[in-house]
């Protein structure tokens, strides 16, 4: 019998599920894509706001193939990524989701057959500790020794026999990153046993009976398995704060006894609160003797050497600074020439399309509606790449921590946690990322307090409406004026974010300052792939936004602007469309912000995209100025005037429409998100409300204030 | 031989962890990192702004405020 046949007959033709775990920054995310190679898809776990990625493992090259055999396939595999968590025990939304997964307790989700645990091998001692949790689950586990490279840059030598014969499980070593140790791992996963190995770390005798009696209670109380039960037993008598613990709100009979144990190990001066965690460390402590040497003797890693420098006083803050301007001047310098590129493409498009069809409303609408529309938002790809690849680098680096570590007193003063400096960073890019980032933070009223907020850093959407009214205002090309501009804007989303969230702590999400515990990973070098991978993900989520949401709402803008159909010069006959109409009724809100209906018509359309700003804008000039197609919007801006003969955009009111914009909420995407991570309406609808009032109040302030100053 | 909090450590002095006097999530999760008593820190630096530190525990860096760090008790030699 071949070795196929064998996996054949153990396992008939059945889906095999595997659910990859492992501490954040162990490399999961790189073994996931290796595993699949990108046949995944990512999707949230009911009811909770927990990332799902799930993934079909492509089969093992191998002896099959050598053999000419080729008649069986072998089961499909189908691999879960799990959040990364440390541990099982304190129950943040992400923990809970890992434990409830491996427990078969998630609806939609099957019960893994097999649980990889993804270990950092330079950073063994802590990683296990989450292997010893899972374990105790008695599921089966097979551990895969990621960042092999790293490990022996350290000069650790590791012995894979005696560390999988005592962790009683198979340890596959793996370079997720280069793709090393793949295919022995998928083998691996074709031929573990189906079975968890017994318990091997032990507490102290009196710990153990306390245990041991509070397990026997829970299955009578609970009716769960024996191994669960034991599991639960640990966490609940180790455990604080019982108010999130279900077993034991469930049942009085469960928390008499947990306070009747806990006293008892209390006399006999056994801490309760760190017995179990002691023990596992202890445990791991003794087969890393065993199994791991070190032949180099402590010395200044590389890392430790760069944290010199980019967390020193002084150097520390150059560099954070620098990063930041560098970032936000390569948008500005860099990306014009991919962007003039690809104006020139959509406008010669459109050319093409005058040329080959009779005038037609069907034309105008190509053209005018879904040309100009498309086109002008997906100009700004370049941008939105360049945003990405700084954040991707940055996290991929290791960067993204030190900034927080270096941030975490500033957001201190906010009463914020140095971890909502990634979520509110990624803000930058997508209030919508941010968002999810956010699940990081652990206490749910900081976590709320950050995703408030978020939608004030200013996103890449925004960078399409700033960027064209700082053009207005400075025709001639002055790079570091107008990243003056952009960045003053940038340094208004923060401040009013900073401000509200001093207020939010001190009214309706009254809290603690969050407590800051955060693992500082070594510097890595970036791995091109992992960065492009990300930059390409956003990109395309930007995209498919760009390919159906704008596409969608330019069609009805271009619709609403020209219908009703009126005779006449184009001017008038948007005056006398639908969004002419909506334009006129808002006019009287929106004058004392300096601006006017049609200007009124492009924030009606951004509010369910701010980059629908800039196509509604195209759309409404193009057909207002009775221009040619494609000139260009800046002009349009130029000339366009209220009917006095005034000039309509003004510095003035561009500066006064780009406060709106930094303020307002406008993205319905946002607001969908926001309701979901929060499990209600309350929460974004009160963000959407001061969000925009605040905009229009500031942008008030602005334009009113300016001409008192007499600009 | 002497007993100090770990928040009063200095850069680059090292100890062992004697004992954890918080209570709570924020004690179970020091533990769960690493900081248990007999484990061996040292305290790398302090971050610009002076809070929070970066310590050195069963070989990773861990960073957290001082406040927290106000819970462990450390044996400095
Ligand atoms: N040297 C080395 N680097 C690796 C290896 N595996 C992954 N990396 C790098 O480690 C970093 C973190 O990898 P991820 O796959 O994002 O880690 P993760 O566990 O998913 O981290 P989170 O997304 O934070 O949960 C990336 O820069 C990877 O390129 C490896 O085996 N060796």
């Amino acid at each position: 019998m071949t070795d196929s046949t064998l996996l054949q007959a153990e396992f008939p033709t059945r889906t095999l599920t595997v659910a990859l775990a492992g501490n954040p920054n162990s490399g999961k995310t790189s073994l996931f894509n290796a595993l699949t190679k990108l046949r995944q898809k990512v999707g949230n776990y009911p009811g909770v706001t927990v990332e799902k990625k799930e993934g079909k493992m492509t089969a093992p090259a191998g002896p099959r193939q050598l053999s000419g055999d080729s008649q069986t396939e072998g089961p499909e595999v189908s691999i879960l990524d799990l959040p990364g968590t440390y541990s099982l025990a304190v129950r943040s939304p992400d923990e809970q989701v890992a434990r409830d997964v491996l427990l078969g307790l998630m609806p939609d989700t099957p019960k893994s057959d097999l649980v990889v645990c993804v270990v950092d091998a330079s950073n063994l001692e802590r990683n296990l500790y989450l292997v010893t949790q899972v374990q105790d689950l008695g599921v089966s586990v097979v551990v895969a020794l990621n960042m092999m490279d790293m490990a022996e840059r350290q000069g650790k030598e590791i012995d894979l026999e005696k560390l999988s014969r005592s962790l009683g499980c198979p340890v596959v070593p793996t370079v997720a990153s280069r793709n090393k140790g793949i295919e022995e791992l998928k083998k691996v996963i074709l031929s573990a046993p189906r079975r968890g190995g017994e318990r091997a770390w032990h507490m102290p005798p009196a710990m153990e009976e306390c245990v041991a009696e509070l397990r026997q209670l829970l299955m009578k109380e609970h009716g769960i398995g024996g191994r669960l039960a034991f599991s639960e037993a640990v966490i609940l008598l180790s455990k604080e704060d019982l108010s999130n613990e279900p077993l034991a709100q469930g049942s009085p009979a469960v928390r008499e006894r947990l306070s009747s144990l806990r006293g008892r190990l209390t006399q006999l001066n056994i801490n309760w609160r760190s017995a179990a965690i002691e023990a596992r460390y202890a445990w791991i402590q003794s087969i890393l003797k065993e199994a791991v040497h070190q032949s180099v003797t402590r010395r200044l890693f590389l890392s430790d050497r760069i944290d010199l420098v980019l967390t020193h006083k002084v150097w520390g803050w150059v560099f954070f600074l620098g990063v930041m301007g560098l970032m936000f001047f390569m948008i500005f310098s860099v990306a014009t020439i991919p962007m003039d590129w690809i104006d020139n493409k959509f406008a010669a498009l459109a050319d093409l399309i005058k040329e080959a069809m009779e005038p037609s409303d069907l034309r105008d609408l190509l053209t005018d509606g879904v040309i100009a529309g498309v086109g002008g938002v997906v100009i700004f790809l370049p941008q939105i790449l360049i945003l990405f690849f700084f954040i991707g680098l940055l996290q991929d680096t290791g960067y993204m921590a030190r900034a927080a570590f270096i941030m975490d007193r500033v957001m201190n003063k906010a009463g914020l946690h140095g971890k909502s400096f990634i979520p509110l960073l990624s803000s930058f890019a997508c209030a919508i990322p941010g968002i999810m980032a956010a699940r990081s933070i652990e206490h749910p009223k900081d976590r709320l307090v950050t995703i408030l907020i978020a939608p004030w850093m200013s996103c890449s959407a925004r960078l399409p409406v700033y960027a064209i009214l700082i053009a207005t205002i400075l025709p001639a090309a002055a790079p570091l004026q107008k990243a003056g501009i952009m960045l003053t804007m940038y340094l208004l989303g923060i401040f009013g974010a900073f401000a509200a969230a001093v207020l939010l702590k001190k009214t309706v999400l009254r809290s603690a300052t969050p407590v800051f515990i955060m693992e500082l990973p070594p510097y890595r070098l970036p791995s091109v792939k992992s960065v492009l991978l990300q930059m390409w993900e956003r990109s395309f989520l930007f995209l498919q936004k760009a390919g159906t949401v704008i596409f969608g709402l330019s069609v009805v803008l271009w619709a609403l602007m020209s219908y009703p159909k009126h005779s006449g010069d184009p001017t008038e006959a948007l005056n006398h469309s639908f969004a002419g109409m909506a334009g006129h009724v808002i006019e009287p809100i929106i004058k004392p912000l300096g601006y006017d209906w049609r200007v009124g018509i492009g924030l009606i359309g951004s509010f369910a995209a701010r980059e629908v700003f800039v196509s509604t804008m195209n759309i409404v000039f193009n057909i207002g100025n009775a221009g040619d197609a494609t000139e260009p919007l800046l002009d349009a801006f130029r000339k366009a005037a209220w009917p006095d003969g005034r000039p309509l955009f003004t510095p003035l009111s561009c500066l006064s429409l780009m406060v709106f914009y930094v303020y307002a909420m406008q993205c319905l995407s946002t607001v969908a998100v926001v309701r979901r991570e929060t499990n209600g309406w309350k929460w974004p609808l009160l963000q959407l409300f001061y969000m925009t009032g605040f905009a229009y109040f500031a942008a008030f302030v602005v334009y009113q204030g300016g001409k008192l100053l007499g600009f | 031989m002497s007993m100090i909090l770990l928040s009063q450590m200095a850069p680059g002095q090292k100890g062992e962890v004697k004992d954890l006097s918080g209570t709570g999530d924020i004690c179970q999760r020091l533990l769960e990192m690493g900081i248990t008593r007999g484990a061996k820190v040292e305290l790398v630096r302090f971050a610009p702004l002076g809070d929070p530190i970066d310590i050195l525990i069963r070989g990773y860096h861990l960073s957290l405020r001082k406040k927290e760090a106000e819970a462990v008790v450390v044996e400095v030699g």
